[in-house]
């Protein structure tokens, strides 16, 4: 019934390159080949532990994360560190607690269990230090924006001179990839803003790369075993289905040999 | 139901039986002629059957561990993305199985349209599904507002909203429907509450929908009645529950696409953004399987009239085997119907693009005409196709177009 009828699919597929070339003038984000994209993707490793010094040293600062606990730094599918270094890099954050038994609340080092202490008290305190911009806590940013990965590449590394004519408010910046050019972040990243201890060399574009990784694995922590049991899964149902296609064919070959 | 006699063969069996019925019920189900000629269009109801128990058991492990308020709903939602065992896997099956869901419903809809499964004598079958699907876009507009992300608030308020257009009590209504005087914390609460009872309402339907079915028996691609029992069918198990299970394994392998390859596709970034009532989205969209509804809505500038025709656009298909007037079921053998069909979907899906698209210019325009051709099709084309179309000779039999190898 289908054949005779292509060209209406003809018809439809015309119409709609017709209305999506007429309107459409959105900033094109460029692509990248990330470790992580497709079927058997997977993070790298020490990108993901480098993405992690840049966030603390960097972006820390200002953006809160807070839905992930430094005990997850060294789960499986993450950044991996081991248990001394979790223990290590939690306690190097002052975490307040309490109350204890005179009802007073006292700081104390962190531990793994703890979740990644914020740098604001409350969003009203951060958008107060920021110019009336918050910065947006980056638990889920990569997922929270259109192009994900992409997107944050392109913004970290979308800081140009802005053309001649374009106006810029006091604190604005100009962004190549900024919906409507405009981001109240200064440009977090410059060569040698930190220094990696494996040797890699501390590019802005390098920094970029890893802390996209980083902030892509906290948006999506189970990626990778994601991926792997995708694979069996489908692995499976596609043997499963060839047998019972076969079983099918046999069972009606009762009904079809009848005629 | 009660066409044929089963006894069981122990005495314990038919001492039970004569109690209660179940071993007959089972052995109607497993005996149930069903037309030896439906192709895989038609194993979308064992498809659909799946997704509702899919949903029902994952939202079951889900409402373990998800916090209906408006404080914690977003945090709780990725606590089960990241702490419950497996809970991105079932979170995920729940997210991407709703939108499976809505994909198996269309393809089963357009069926029957084509097919004309919705005629005589089958047209309470039709309505009970007609009133499902209702209920299916309820539970999935309310599931969509229990992460409490933008979309999922800003969504929540555009759709209550409608209801302010009704004159006089729209107002009370709304505020009714809030628990407030806006989307707030007993919002989110009442639907968490209506998203976990619904499903077992279109359970209650579907049931009804597959006893109504089981009443004159499946329709079929050349949609003539079955002649002959012995020669037109063959028992539903195995020869049909076997070919429903193969379509379900092809039909699970793109569900398992999504839910590991790209789960996030078919959602809406903005709603990993946590709630708040200070900001507005750019644009606020709906799920893609409501957007040729949103369409319709946006399409009139008055808000009481866009909410007639998102209402009238449902309820119109209440009244198809009505409309349709026509005494030949397959669309095979209506020349006019076939061409008016296809139409029909180019219509729907451009009304789905233009309704992802912000409501002005050439989408406007699109979504207006589009509008107006989806009413026109059913209240002028198919009561005036259904007179007047010169329809091709039917087969005999179900048996003889098989016979001849076409």
């Amino acid at each position: 019934m289908f054949k005779s009828n292509k060209i209406y699919i003809k018809i439809l597929l015309f119409f709609f390159i017709l209305i999506n070339s007429s309107v459409s003038e959105e900033i094109k984000i460029p692509e990248h080949d990330w470790s992580f994209k497709g079927i058997t993707g997977k993070f790298d490793r020490s990108s993901l532990q480098r993405g992690y010094q840049v966030y603390t040293e960097v972006c820390s600062s200002c953006h809160s994360m807070s839905l992930l606990s430094y005990r997850n730094l060294g789960e499986k599918g993450g950044p991996e560190f081991s248990v001394e270094q979790v223990k290590a890099i939690a306690a190097n954050f002052e975490v307040i607690d309490g109350p204890n038994n005179d009802g007073e609340m006292f700081t104390r080092p962190g531990r793994p269990s703890d979740k990644f202490v914020s740098p604001y008290p409350n969003v009203q305190a951060a958008m107060a230090a920021n110019g009336g911009a918050y910065p947006p806590d980056m638990s889920v940013l990569v997922k929270a924006r259109k192009g994900g990965a992409d997107y944050i590449y392109s913004v970290l590394t979308g800081y140009t001179e802005p053309p001649t004519n374009f106006d810029l408010e006091e604190g604005v910046y100009y962004n190549r990839y900024m919906e409507g050019n405009k981001i109240k972040m200064s440009n977090p990243l410059s060569d040698d803003l930190v220094s990696y201890s494996d040797g890699t060399k501390a590019t802005e574009a390098q920094m970029a790369k890893d802390v996209t990784t980083f902030l892509t694995w906290a948006a999506e922590p189970h990626l990778e075993a994601r991926h792997k049991l995708g694979f069996k899964v489908i692995i499976f149902l596609i043997i499963l289905s060839i047998l019972v296609y076969f079983s099918m064919r046999r069972l009606w070959l009762r009904i079809d040999s009848k005629e | 139901m009660s066409e044929h006699t089963y006894t069981p063969q122990s005495k314990f069996g038919k001492w039970f039986n004569d109690r209660l019925p179940l071993l007959s019920l089972a052995s109607h189900l497993t005996d149930y002629p069903t037309p030896k000629n439906l192709n895989y269009w038609w194993t979308f109801g064992g498809i659909l059957t799946f997704c509702l128990l899919s949903q029902m058991i994952t939202g079951l492990v889900l409402a373990m561990h998800y916090v209906a308020h408006a404080d914690m709903a977003f945090s709780s939602i990725e606590h089960i993305m990241r702490d419950v065992n497996y809970g991105w896997l079932i979170r995920y099956i729940h997210s991407n199985g709703a939108s499976m869901f809505f994909l198996a419903v269309y393809i089963h809809i357009f069926r029957s349209l084509f097919y004309g499964s919705y005629k005589s004598p089958r047209e309470i079958i039709w309505i009970l599904g007609m009133l499902i699907y209702l209920l299916m876009m309820a539970t999935a507009f309310m599931g969509y507002v229990l992460p409490w992300g933008q979309m999922s608030f800003w969504g929540a308020t555009v759709i209550t909203n409608l209801f302010s257009a009704i004159p006089l009590v729209g107002e009370s209504i709304t505020t009714w429907l809030w628990g407030g005087y806006a989307v707030d914390n007993p919002t989110l609460t009442r639907f968490f509450s209506l998203h976990y009872f619904f499903p077992f309402l279109i359970l209650g339907l579907v049931i009804l929908h597959i006893w109504a079915l089981h009443v004159p028996g499946n329709n079929n691609p050349i949609g003539i009645d079955v002649e002959k029992p012995s020669k037109d069918t063959v028992p539903f198990h195995p020869y049909i529950t076997i070919k429903d299970l193969f379509a379900l394994l092809i039909f699970l392998i793109i569900f398992s696409g999504f839910i590991f390859f790209a789960p996030n596709i078919l959602g809406h970034s903005d709603n990993y953004i946590e709630a708040n009532p200070l900001v507005t989205p750019k644009h606020i969209v709906p799920e893609w399987y409501l957007l040729p509804f949103y369409a319709i809505l946006r399409s009139v500038p008055d808000k009481l009239g866009g909410v007639v025709l998102l209402f009238g656009s449902i309820f119109i298909l209440m009244a198809l085997p009505w409309l349709d007037s026509s005494k030949v079921r397959s669309s095979i053998f209506r020349p006019l119907n076939r061409i008016f069909f296809w139409i029909l979907i180019v219509n729907v899906l451009a009304l789905g693009y233009v309704g992802a698209m912000p409501a002005e210019g050439l989408y406007l325009l699109i979504a207006r005409v589009g509008t107006a051709y989806y009413f026109a099709h059913f209240l002028i084309i198919l009561p005036v196709l259904s007179r007047i179309e010169k329809t091709q000779p039917l087969p005999l039999s179900i048996t003889d177009p098989v016979l001849t190898g076409k």
